[in-house]
């Protein structure tokens, strides 16, 4: 009975998603577009909820990794090097490389917790932005802040994912096209995590963020298997990017500024560190509000008061900053928490 | 005949000012429970912590089945055969207790990202195994009516049964515990008593830190002495309770 339900229920949402870009298609294809950013974050937040979530590594500079998979689609499709190599290659190579960077960065940072992590994870992220910003001289292979342009879309055979294509009558659009790839990379991401939350991997994980001495104690070899955390969710982060550098058709280290990184931060604590779809609901309430609230602020006060009084920008941020304040103030453990980190926050500490 | 499992030799230890262990060298037997008995600060689970590759030495060296062990790699000393517990007992709290045990089939399990991803049959079958030797060690230690419960939720007598039954997860050939009856009530540590014979019967070395000294009296083959760092004596029970330095180091602090 309540596996039919279960199975009902998600077949119910398997059809929603299904339809949902069309249905968003009514209201203007930006919001196609915005719906698949949002995917990118869920993403990205899944990844990140390997680090902070499971091995509790606070980690500030994880927009880095994005922007390491981001340029290495740039650069390796598109005009800049003449190099137009298909998305199913370079996905992989921007995920390795990403991987890379994440024990990079790993490796002299596995001493370090909590707040001495978190400084120099940002410093890494701000390094590999500033990198970005002025590896065009004295050669030039990231063409500094002017960024990389005509970045190719994705193509699967005959089907080029920068255009309309008409199937059965339906018109389908580049946007649509990208949203159910990014649906599929997200059932896949999902599963993966989840697979990873009931493995040894995942335990040894969760057992270094509760204590790290006595998982040490315990067998695991901590070094290794924090590095691991950085290298998984480093990998998701570099695919995020590729995918990112393809649907915008253009990068440049402006995307991946410090507040990338909080945000991405924010969205796993919000939604509940360590809960995939408390994650996945926090990405998605975090990349929509802020939109929602772009196309709904100027129209009302313009309706209201006939001019805008507060630029939709500052109310937005504002806002969006008074939401994160009063969710950590009375649901500290995110809206859809872990058991295990609920049961952490909301109990007195005992001892 | 007797062989000898661990032999620590010249084992120091320094916390600024404080000489925590000095020169300390110990002999341990295969198959028996030997007793690390002393006055409070003494150094005995300075000795754990340095035993167990926690705590960086200063000098000295561990032979453990014959081979020296590697004292700078918690983890190399877990696979070599020493699990431990600790004194302030260290579980991971939010975990549930099975999983706690799971944690400690770690270091004798190989399954990695890849093999967790693609949920290959060997890696079932591992993580069956795993879990059913977790299981079968929460009974073992009598804490198996609490196997899903948060590991902080467990009473302090079951969250100090639920270390060893980590400890045991390891596959250890010596199992060192550091006051495991502290702070438990009569019947707790009577049924410990039993428990820590019931390993030993089944093959295992143990390592004993305790303060209850009629515990220790009663429970152990050979027990040494530390006082200051240093080990003062060291023999079998009867001969350790009547020499005179033992007698002394206990009055001196018996205060406490
Ligand atoms: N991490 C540490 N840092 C500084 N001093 C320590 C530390 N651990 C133990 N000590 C000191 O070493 C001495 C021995 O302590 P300990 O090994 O805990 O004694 P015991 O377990 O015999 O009661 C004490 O003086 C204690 O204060
Ligand atoms: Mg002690």
């Amino acid at each position: 009975m309540n596996m039919l339900k279960g199975r009902v229920g998600l077949i119910m949402l398997g059809t929603a998603l299904l339809i949902l870009p069309f249905v968003l298609g009514m209201a203007g294809t930006a919001w196609v577009r915005i719906t698949n950013f949002a995917v990118l974050y869920v993403l990205l937040s899944l990844g990140l909820n390997i680090v902070v979530g499971y091995a509790g590594l606070l980690d500030l500079g994880y927009i880095a990794f994005f922007a390491v998979g981001a340029y290495v689609y740039a650069l390796l499709a598109s005009p800049h090097f003449g190099i137009h190599l298909p998305f199913w290659i370079i996905l992989p190579i921007g995920a390795f490389v990403a991987c890379i960077a994440g024990m990079v960065l790993g490796a002299p940072t596995l001493r370090l917790r909590g707040d001495y992590l978190a400084i120099v994870t940002l410093g890494f992220g701000e390094i590999v932005r500033i990198f970005m910003n002025n590896l065009s001289n004295p050669i030039n292979i990231t063409n500094g802040p002017k960024g990389v342009n005509l970045i190719d879309p994705f193509h699967i055979g005959p089907i080029n994912f920068a255009k309309t294509d008409t199937f059965a009558g339906l018109d389908v659009s580049g946007p649509i096209k990208y949203y159910y790839f990014l649906l599929v990379v997200l059932m896949v991401v999902i599963v993966i995590n989840r697979r990873l939350q009931d493995s040894r991997i995942g335990r040894a994980w969760v057992a270094i963020r509760e204590d790290e001495m006595a998982a040490k104690a315990a067998g695991i070899n901590t070094r290794n298997i924090k590095l691991l955390a950085f290298a998984m969710g480093a990998s998701f982060g570099g695919i995020s990017g590729g995918m990112f550098a393809a649907i915008q058709g253009f990068v440049s280290p402006e995307s991946f500024i410090l507040n990338e990184s909080i945000m991405v931060l924010a969205m796993v604590v919000l939604g509940g560190m360590g809960n995939i779809w408390g994650v996945v609901a926090g990405a998605i309430v975090l990349a929509f509000v802020p939109e929602v609230l772009r196309y709904t602020v100027e129209p009302a006060q313009m309706a209201l008061f006939g001019r805008t009084l507060v630029e939709p920008e500052v109310l937005r941020m504002l806002i969006f900053g008074s939401a994160l304040v009063l969710t950590m103030r009375f649901r500290p453990a995110g809206f859809w928490p872990e058991t295990r980190h609920k049961r952490e926050f909301i109990e007195p500490a005992e001892k | 005949m007797t062989s000898t499992l661990l032999e620590a030799r010249g084992v120091g230890k320094r916390f600024g000012g404080v000489q925590a262990l000095k020169d300390v060298s110990i002999t341990i037997n295969q198959g028996e429970i030997y007793g690390l008995i002393g006055p409070n600060g003494a150094g005995k689970t300075t000795f754990f912590n340095v035993l167990t590759g926690l705590y960086p030495r200063d000098g000295g060296e561990v032979l453990f089945a014959g081979k020296p062990l590697n004292l700078s790699s918690p983890h190399e000393v877990a696979k070599a055969g020493i699990a431990r517990t600790f004194q302030n007992i260290r579980l991971f709290g939010n975990m549930t207790s099975l999983e706690n045990v799971m944690v400690g089939r770690h270091v004798r399990t190989h399954a990695g990202v890849v093999g967790a991803i693609l949920r290959s049959r060997s890696e079932r079958e591992e993580e069956d195994a795993i879990r059913r030797r977790a299981e079968e060690l929460l009974h073992y230690v009598g804490v198996a009516d609490r196997a899903n419960d948060l590991a902080r939720h467990l009473s302090y007598g079951d969250q100090r049964r639920l270390e060893i039954a980590r400890a045991l997860a390891t596959e250890p050939k010596l199992l060192a515990l550091d006051e495991p009856a502290a702070g438990m009530n009569a019947t707790e540590t009577a049924a410990l008593r039993v428990l820590i014979e019931g390993v030993r019967n089944d093959g295992l070395t143990v390592l004993l830190i305790e303060h209850d000294v009629k515990l220790v009296m009663g429970l152990c083959d050979r027990v040494a002495v530390l006082e200051y760092g240093e080990k003062i004596a060291e023999d079998v029970p009867a001969v350790v309770r009547a020499d005179p330095k033992v007698i002394e180091a206990y009055i001196g602090t018996s205060a406490h």
